[in-house]
């Protein structure tokens, strides 16, 4: 952000410029930032700037993104200013030089002491004492974690340390942070009491697909731009994965890339792309599919929430029926396809009856995507869900019923195919194997039925982004009132008494001690006991991958603020803390159990996790070969970076893999896919009654404006002046028979909690449904959410029925918030 | 700065001399080749343009102009009924760049849904609404053009922008 909003400082030609791969979604849009000192401004000439544009006339169009929101002040240790300005690099093959409204405003994100948003960051870590925090140091916030974390290991074991902890890339995650956390918590505690940041268990979002030997990311993201059909499920990417969609859906789906297809698959018939979108919502990405492809290219199958398992059921049963599956596939790279089909057969008539679509329309379905073209090859189709699979009717159900199809029809392994998930956040996950079994424990239930001594957040917030959130926050708060209040009696004591009077709340009173670590004091840590400040992207050196296994390295360019440390960093300053104390007490085999953590850079801690796993057992998404990536060679592979696993470092270039199973050797003991049974079973019992009992499907979901929890968005005027509560979309007739109209405040209530949101009129809702923003600070969707789960405590965050209720109008949202239509057509 | 613009910012600050008064701001001049300000002004030197004349406006009817120099197009509207930032006796009349701020394609007033819409990479943005954006890219609002009445003149004048125009350093070149 600048001072000016009509002129911005220009980067001179000698400026320092760095890679950053976006901090926020699964895409990770390539950016280059430039940074140099304040008093100093590239001229307007192009020779004259280090973008090498000619701003002494207008730009055409198309030329660059170069806004306000990207131009930031900021100040190093050392006490210099300068000027930092973060643009989409057009030489990256993912986002081909587009920003998106979340990467665009990385820069105003950066910390600035100039900015409001800047002033929110945590600069210091925060103890609780009296009735209120201080800010205090590390080494006391240190002796504190061990000293507590040690009297209850040693006391009560691993199973009281409780952890809601992050798995991803990106801005609050990255290779580095997963390894030192895991390394921490599975090789030194060894608890299993682990939660992820989004869901309420230490599971993986994608177990079906991966128990059928086909890991979730397992195409590129050219394969979108070749594909004759992309079959998106339970998706909406131009919100969310905004540059996938931009970049290379959009090119097919327009027709600019027949003559590509026709090099790439030469004796097939090709043509522009199709699309066919499965979601109960016409969506926004819909609507600009429409526009993009014309209507006849697109098939829009809106099923009634939660039966997206007899959908993919019926289809696969239409196509076998037709002969459409590619039985040579199956019979030679495959087993238990006769047991699933025997198990999951569902005629047409039922598959409709129960999904609502059309019979024509799945036929038509069908026929886009797996009838012979008139080539006779088999149509190249593009599989690729999301949310509205993973957050639906039963997780592991629907994902086994997709990928069923997909591999039924060869739609794996070959290019401009896959079946693959959309993504939410990078990742980057390194960690030790997880010391829990399958299912992982409950976390939340467990918290909630009063277990666990200590709970560590980390880089999440679940009072805004779990289920039965209402119940799960009253309980946290509880509980954490019960050592609030011995510590307001604890004057005037030393580090180990303190940790005497905590251990004796959490012991014998239900009391539970919170630490959060994040950048801003989030809702989660104004019931903390213990805040510590973290870094992101750009602080320091990080590296994730992207949706299509794109590793990069986001290089440091700044200091963080205060004394703020990098997640690894407070990892590492945790186990020597206990190492040291368990050395103090003589205690060898403790001791030894958190050695390891002598890092004293970023990439120490990459080199100690993400480079050894083929000489250790660490789960890492890198595998036995990513030893080969270096900083060094990441550095100079820039933000196109190298696909996961990596082949080979080859004449000063590492190369790596751009679709996986393209030898049809897939991810089991004997090299076959897997079919699984996965027969439809109607909804849970908890939903049923909510069903019967309410009056509205509350279906949730994101907008491209905000990321995640909001936790920078809700500090930023252009994203909370778009949303100052999270909206809640609803029919005009809806609207009306409630009284409701734009802009209302509205209370959205059932049998698990009550929560309110700003209605937003939208006739492409149906009657019934409505749809609210997750995850928002004001308006917390998941308070309406049941507790129920898959067989892996998956969540079922679009299983929601409530009622709705008009509170009142609020005349500042009226005035200052758009209300129109968030359809293109 | 156009030849109509200039020959309005003459006509309406009723002096040639004017713009003999410009000099360089100490924040201007640290800044090689940057825009000029007025001493004592850390705003940019806007022209004041004559854009429309009110009383040939039709409601929800797009007219078009150039400002604050002929390379940056604009859009004016009037809207029939009070609106956040209006101009005129009825607060009804707002303008607006119509180069996106993502990467400048030329936005389309979509007269029934009354946005603004990009076709390249379909952000929408809304002109009773400060330029705010519905859906899309951008990492800012649509410019606005900030008018001014004269009743006298029956004239509508733009007179500044609020937020930077896509593809420059500043407004003015």
């Amino acid at each position: 952000m600048t001072q000016f909003k009509d002129r911005i400082p220009l980067p001179p030609a000698d400026a320092q410029k760095t890679n950053m791969a976006c901090h926020f979604c699964i895409v990770g849009c390539g950016y280059h930032v430039y940074k140099w000192p304040a008093n100093q401004e590239g001229g307007r000439a192009a020779d004259q700037n280090a973008l090498g544009l000619d701003f002494t006339r207008q730009l055409p169009p198309m030329q660059i993104t170069m806004t306000p929101a990207m131009v930031n002040q900021i100040q190093d240790h050392d006490g210099r200013q300068h000027n930092i300005m973060i643009l989409p690099d057009k030489e990256c093959s993912v986002n081909k030089g587009l920003s998106s409204t979340r990467g665009g405003q990385m820069a105003s994100v950066m910390y600035s002491e100039k900015t409001p948003i800047g002033e929110r960051r945590l600069k210091y870590p925060l103890a609780y004492s009296g009735d209120d925090w201080s800010e205090t140091n590390w080494e006391h916030a240190m002796a504190l974690y061990a000293g507590l974390t040690q009297r209850i290991l040693d006391n009560d074991g691993p199973d009281q340390l409780y952890f809601n902890l992050f798995d991803h890339g990106g801005a609050g995650g990255g290779f580095e942070n997963t390894w030192a956390t895991g390394k921490l918590i599975f090789s030194g505690m060894q608890t299993k009491m682990v939660r992820i940041h989004n869901r309420p268990a230490y599971n993986s979002e994608c177990h079906a697909s991966r128990d059928m030997g086909v890991g979730e990311l397992n195409n590129s993201y050219e394969d979108a731009e070749v594909c004759d059909v992309i079959f998106s499920i339970g998706g909406n990417s131009y919100e969310t994965q905004s540059n996938w969609f931009l970049a290379h859906w959009e090119p097919n789906l327009r027709g600019s890339n027949v003559a590509k297809k026709r090099e790439w698959f030469p004796d097939e018939t090709v043509g522009k792309g199709k699309v066919i979108l499965v979601d109960p919502r016409r969506t926004p990405t819909v609507a600009i599919c429409e526009t993009v492809a014309g209507k006849d290219n697109v098939l829009h199958l809106a099923l009634q929430p939660g039966t997206d398992t007899a959908l993919f059921n019926g289809l696969l049963t239409y196509v076998v029926d037709q002969g459409w599956q590619d039985q040579g596939f199956i019979d030679e790279h495959t087993s238990g396809f006769d047991e699933m089909l025997a198990a999951n057969r569902m005629e047409l008539d039922e598959c409709s009856r129960i999904t609502g679509v059309d019979r024509a329309d799945i036929i038509k379905a069908a026929e886009w995507a797996y009838k012979p073209k008139a080539s006779g090859h088999a149509p190249r189709a593009m599989h690729a869900y999301e949310k509205g699979v993973i957050w639906g009717n039963d997780n592991y159900r629907i994902q086994s019923a997709i990928v069923n199809l997909a591999v039924a029809t060869h739609n794996v392994g070959r290019r401009g195919t896959g079946v693959v998930r959309m993504g939410g956040h990078q990742e980057g996950y390194t960690r030790p194997p997880y010391p829990g079994g399958r299912p992982a424990p409950y976390i939340d239930q467990e918290l909630i039925k009063g277990n666990g001594m200590m709970l560590t957040v980390w880089a999440c917030n679940a009072f805004q982004t779990t289920i039965n959130a209402e119940t799960y926050r009253q309980v946290i708060k509880r509980r954490a009132a019960i050592v609030n209040q011995a510590l307001a009696e604890a004057r005037g004591a030393s580090t180990d008494e303190l940790i005497d009077i905590v251990y004796d709340a959490v012991k014998n009173k239900g009391g539970l001690y919170i630490v959060d670590i994040d950048l801003y004091r989030t809702k989660f840590a104004e019931y903390s006991h213990l805040v510590l400040p973290a870094t992101h992207p750009g602080e320091m050196n990080l590296t994730s991958m992207n949706g299509e296994r794109r590793l990069r390295l986001s290089e440091r360019f700044m200091d963080p603020p205060g004394i703020a440390r990098p997640d690894w960093l407070i990892a590492a300053n945790m186990a020597n803390a206990l190492k040291q104390r368990y050395e103090e007490t003589g205690n060898v085999e403790m001791a030894e159990r958190f050695a390891g953590f002598d890092w004293t850079t970023d990439e120490d801690a990459f080199n100690d996790g993400f480079r050894m796993a083929h000489e250790k057992e660490i789960d890492s998404q890198g595998g036995p070969t990513g030893h080969l990536a270096t900083y060094e060679r990441l550095r100079a592979a820039g933000n196109n970076g190298v696909q996961l696993p990596i082949k080979a470092y080859q004449d000063g270039k590492l190369v790596g893999t751009e679709m996986l199973y393209t030898d049809n050797n897939f991810d089991t003991d004997d090299g076959k896919a897997h079919f699984q049974p996965s027969p439809w079973n109607g909804f849970p019992e908890v939903i049923e009654r909510q069903k019967e009992q309410y009056d509205f499907w509350i279906n949730s979901g994101r907008t491209n404006q905000i990321w995640q929890s909001a936790y920078h968005d809700q500090h930023l005027a252009f994203r909370k002046g778009r949303y100052p509560m999270a909206p809640i979309e609803i029919h005009p007739q809806d609207a009306d028979s409630l009284g409701i109209a734009n802009g209302d405040i509205v209370e959205v209530y059932n049998d698990y909690g009550a929560t309110t949101a700003m209605a937003y009129i939208e006739p492409d809702l149906k009657r019934g449904h409505v749809f609210m923003m997750f995850g928002y600070p004001n308006g917390v969707q998941g308070d309406v959410i049941s507790e129920w789960t898959d067989r892996n405590h998956i969540p079922y965050y679009k299983g929601a029925w409530a009622n709705l209720r008009r509170i009142g109008a609020n005349p500042a949202y009226l005035r200052d918030v758009s209300f129109k239509r968030r359809r293109y057509s | 700065m156009s030849q109509l613009s200039r020959r309005n910012f003459l006509k309406l600050t009723g002096s040639s001399a004017a713009l003999g008064t410009l000099s360089l701001s100490p924040i201007a001049q640290a800044q090689q080749e940057s825009p000029s300000s007025p001493a004592g002004s850390t705003t940019l030197p806007y022209p004041r343009d004559v854009v429309a004349q009110l009383s040939e406006l039709s409601v929800n009817q797009p007219v078009y102009f150039n400002y604050p120099d002929d390379r940056s197009p604009c859009v004016l509207i009037r809207k029939g009924r009070e609106i956040k930032g209006g101009v005129g006796p009825d607060r009804d009349v707002v303008a607006y760049s119509t180069q996106c701020t993502h990467m400048g394609c030329p936005v389309n007033y979509d007269q029934e849904a009354e946005t603004f819409k990009c076709p390249c990479h379909y952000s929408i943005f809304d002109p009773d609404n400060s330029g705010q954006m519905v859906i899309g890219h951008a990492t800012e609002s649509l410019p606005q053009i900030v008018l001014e009445y004269d009743e006298a003149e029956d004239a509508l004048l733009a007179v500044s922008v609020n937020g930077l125009i896509y593809g420059r350093q500043a407004n003015i070149i």
